[in-house]
């Protein structure tokens, strides 16, 4: 079987206090495609970021930004999915 | 009907209408806690059709329902969902020693847009250490409308709580909050027994409203900095995973349900909705 360097995507999703990149975390995922970490619910209390701009800083590439949608009308003051959800990825090489 | 002294107080209802869940640690005697857990590792208990009144459920001889019938555990549902209310369903729910992962982020049953509101209760029968799981609460998340799984890409928020107790320990959580089982990484067998609840009664002042008086819903001064602990001080107090304009909303909501609860109309915390419904009519005379 050949080997060889293929590269794979790390995903981390941050949910922002605003919708401007360089306001605090408040929540976050994320999804590591080279199968070296297996993150999961509830598995850490520590933000890997203090805020979007840190991630940016730090290598990841913003690849969504969350739209601004104004609300339904009736619906001006329900809340539901966390907003300001903000897509990074890395891609990273790996030996397949 | 519950003695008094076993009702909950103001400040619990209103720590309950703001972060949706009550937490009791170690309340259940060990005795009852050793008889459930025989009979969960016996194979369960029986369940009841959805709609039976609870009062009929758990006949003794019953650990489940000598656990549900302390006087402690009567006075917080009675506060909650009135003292008849009704049997929608249990649950023993199991986290599979050394398994893969956590269970995905969820709101119970369907989508729910009532100011009325279940309880689920959930009990903790042995000592749930972290490397255990526990249950993962997200404080505060009860009034976002979503519809079960569709939250389960959140892994992780500022504030969670893993639920880390002793046996014995129950939660009392609104309907509408975000949980999950965390991954239990442990070679022994997680159990936590869950049951829903239905009021049959209006949802007004069914706690001790003794400490309810005219300041409770007075206007405060706003922006001033100034620290209470008071009842409007806890529906106003942010959860840590809050974005800055959703936050107050919750807020909003908060107000609302307590409006709902107490039959106070004109009730509000920081002056969020006195101020949109000042809608004057009456005209400057001439």
């Amino acid at each position: 079987m050949a080997s060889g360097k293929q590269q794979r995507q790390q995903l981390l999703i941050l949910y922002l206090n605003t919708s401007a990149l360089d306001s605090d975390v408040k929540g976050w995922t994320m999804y590591d495609g080279t199968g070296r970490e297996h993150h999961t619910t509830g598995d850490s209390d520590q933000r890997p970021y203090a805020t979007g701009m840190d991630a940016l800083l730090d290598g990841w590439r913003v690849i969504q930004f969350p739209q601004l949608i104004p609300p339904y009308p009736g619906m001006e003051y329900t809340t539901s999915f966390k907003k300001n959800e903000y897509i990074f990825e890395k891609l990273e090489t790996i030996d397949s | 009907m519950s003695d008094k002294q076993h009702l909950l107080d103001s400040r619990q209802m209103a720590e309950f209408v703001a972060r949706g869940f009550l937490r009791f640690d170690g309340i259940v005697p060990d005795e009852i806690n050793r008889a459930v857990m025989d009979a969960f590792e016996a194979g369960g208990i029986s369940s009841y059709p959805a709609g039976t009144p609870f009062a009929e459920c758990y006949p003794e001889p019953s650990p489940i329902g000598a656990m549900l019938r302390l006087p402690q555990v009567c006075g917080i549902l009675e506060s909650l969902v009135g003292p008849d209310p009704l049997f929608d369903h249990h649950a023993i729910h199991k986290r599979l020693p050394n398994e893969g992962k956590a269970q995905g982020m969820h709101g119970d049953s369907i989508i729910d847009t009532r100011l009325h509101f279940d309880v689920q209760l959930m009990y903790f029968p042995h000592d749930v250490p972290l490397e255990m799981g526990g249950t993962l609460l997200l404080p505060g998340s009860h009034f976002r409308r979503i519809n079960e799984m569709e939250v389960a890409r959140y892994q992780n928020f500022l504030g969670q709580i893993p639920m880390v107790c002793e046996a014995g320990s129950i939660l009392v959580l609104h309907h509408g909050i975000w949980h999950c089982g965390r991954q239990n990484q442990t070679d022994r067998m997680r159990y936590m027994y869950k049951i829903r609840l239905n009021p049959s009664v209006r949802q007004l002042r069914l706690w001790n409203t003794d400490d309810l008086d005219d300041d409770t819903g007075a206007h405060q001064p706003i922006f001033a900095g100034e620290k209470r602990d008071d009842v409007q001080a806890i529906l106003a107090k942010l959860e840590p995973w809050y974005e800055a304009g959703d936050g107050r909303l919750e807020i909003v909501n908060r107000t609302l349900l307590w409006r709902f609860l107490t039959g106070d109309e004109d009730f509000d915390v920081h002056y969020w909705l006195t101020r949109l419904e000042n809608m004057p009519e009456n005209r400057l005379s001439a």
